[in-house]
């Protein structure tokens, strides 16, 4: 495998997605209701990239107990929504992901 | 996000630099795991430590470097993990799209290192400051400093990462990378305040866990656009006249 190649065709394709819409923005008209669609795109894409990563780690569903990252995530919510402060809903999640996958260990 | 740091009278381009370094700085906490086990992975999977620097360097997008190394180790032929890469990075556009309406005006010179910048946190940041009401005209330089910093602090704990993994080979299954879970967690929560955003997410996520066994993480894709059609069209109900 050459990691030369690698690298240059991960870095070219990434860039290629990320400049060229906003190097023509100049020239670009959206739609009102094109807006409002895109006002969806942060948290749709983000909550995608969470629920299979948590849910299915082993590419099947898993929700029980056991299932460490659930009891993190769920901990993670709870604590964003009580207190809406993001510092405080990682660090929350991440030591209950930590303390419960440490009290499962055999 | 602490977003009410902005209420000094006339934000200058160091004050919005400075905020939006201040204002990425949780993001770069949940981050800093996952940059550390993409260091300690990249020795295990064959990667020599020079093209891991390399590719936080040059590609700069943390989930598909991760996909990357996993399928390095497996030894995928490499047009096939260029397109898994292509396919991964294709919610950038989607942020690019987003950015459109805030970066039209900009010089040429500062749309290179906006795009090249964009990143699931830089985005998060530099669009919760674009959203605000008051009309700073130094709103880019909010996102630069966020970016920058989220970028400075990648190298750092990528090189990091080879360190610890050479002397740690197990540090990768303690599943730290279970960070960026939350921290996109955390990102989300502030958005459901509406009707409309929540049935998105939720199909979002119901969606994409029917496709996660769809090739490349194509899921990711599907399972954003069923989100985004699912909020427009609550959003057009709920607005009707009748209801």
């Amino acid at each position: 495998m050459n990691e030369l190649w690698l690298i240059s065709g991960m870095a070219v394709v990434t860039f290629a997605i990320r400049y060229p819409i906003v190097a023509m923005s100049g020239r670009l008209k959206m739609a009102p209701w094109f807006l409002q669609l895109l006002c969806y795109v942060p948290p749709t894409v983000l909550t995608a990239i969470v629920v299979p990563e948590v849910l299915m780690p082993n590419d099947v569903l898993w929700v029980d107990p056991t299932n460490a990252r659930l009891i993190g995530l769920l901990a993670a919510i709870g604590v964003g929504y009580w207190r809406k402060n993001l510092l405080l809903t990682i660090v929350v999640g991440m030591i209950v992901f930590l303390g419960w996958q440490w009290l499962l260990a055999p | 996000m602490n977003l009410s740091d902005h209420r000094s009278p006339a934000p200058t381009a160091r004050s919005e630099f400075l905020s939006g370094c201040r204002a990425i700085l949780p993001l770069i906490i949940g981050a800093i795991p996952f940059g550390i086990i993409f260091g300690t992975l990249a020795t295990s999977s064959g990667l020599s430590s020079l093209s891991a620097l390399a590719m936080s360097l040059f590609v700069f997008a943390g989930s598909s470097q991760f996909i990357a190394l996993g399928l390095l180790s497996t030894q995928t032929a490499l047009p096939l993990i260029i397109l898994t890469t292509f396919v991964v990075n294709l919610r950038h556009l989607l942020y690019a799209v987003s950015l459109v309406p805030y970066v039209h005006h900009l010089p040429q010179f500062w749309k290179a290192p906006i795009a090249f910048w964009l990143t699931d946190e830089a985005f998060a940041v530099g669009i919760g400051r674009y959203h605000q009401p008051d009309s700073s005209p130094y709103k880019h330089w909010y996102y630069l400093g966020g970016a920058l910093f989220m970028y400075l602090n990648w190298q750092l704990f990528t090189w990091v990462g080879l360190t610890v993994g050479q002397m740690m080979p197990n540090a990768a299954n303690w599943g730290l990378d279970f960070a960026m879970s939350v921290t996109f967690t955390g990102m989300v929560i502030p958005y459901l305040t509406r009707r409309p955003m929540v049935v998105a997410v939720l199909m979002a996520g119901i969606t994409a866990l029917l496709t996660h066994g769809l090739p490349h993480q194509l899921g990711l894709m599907v399972a954003t656009i069923v989100g985004i059609l699912a909020g427009f069209v609550t959003e057009q109900r709920c607005n009707r006249p009748s209801d």
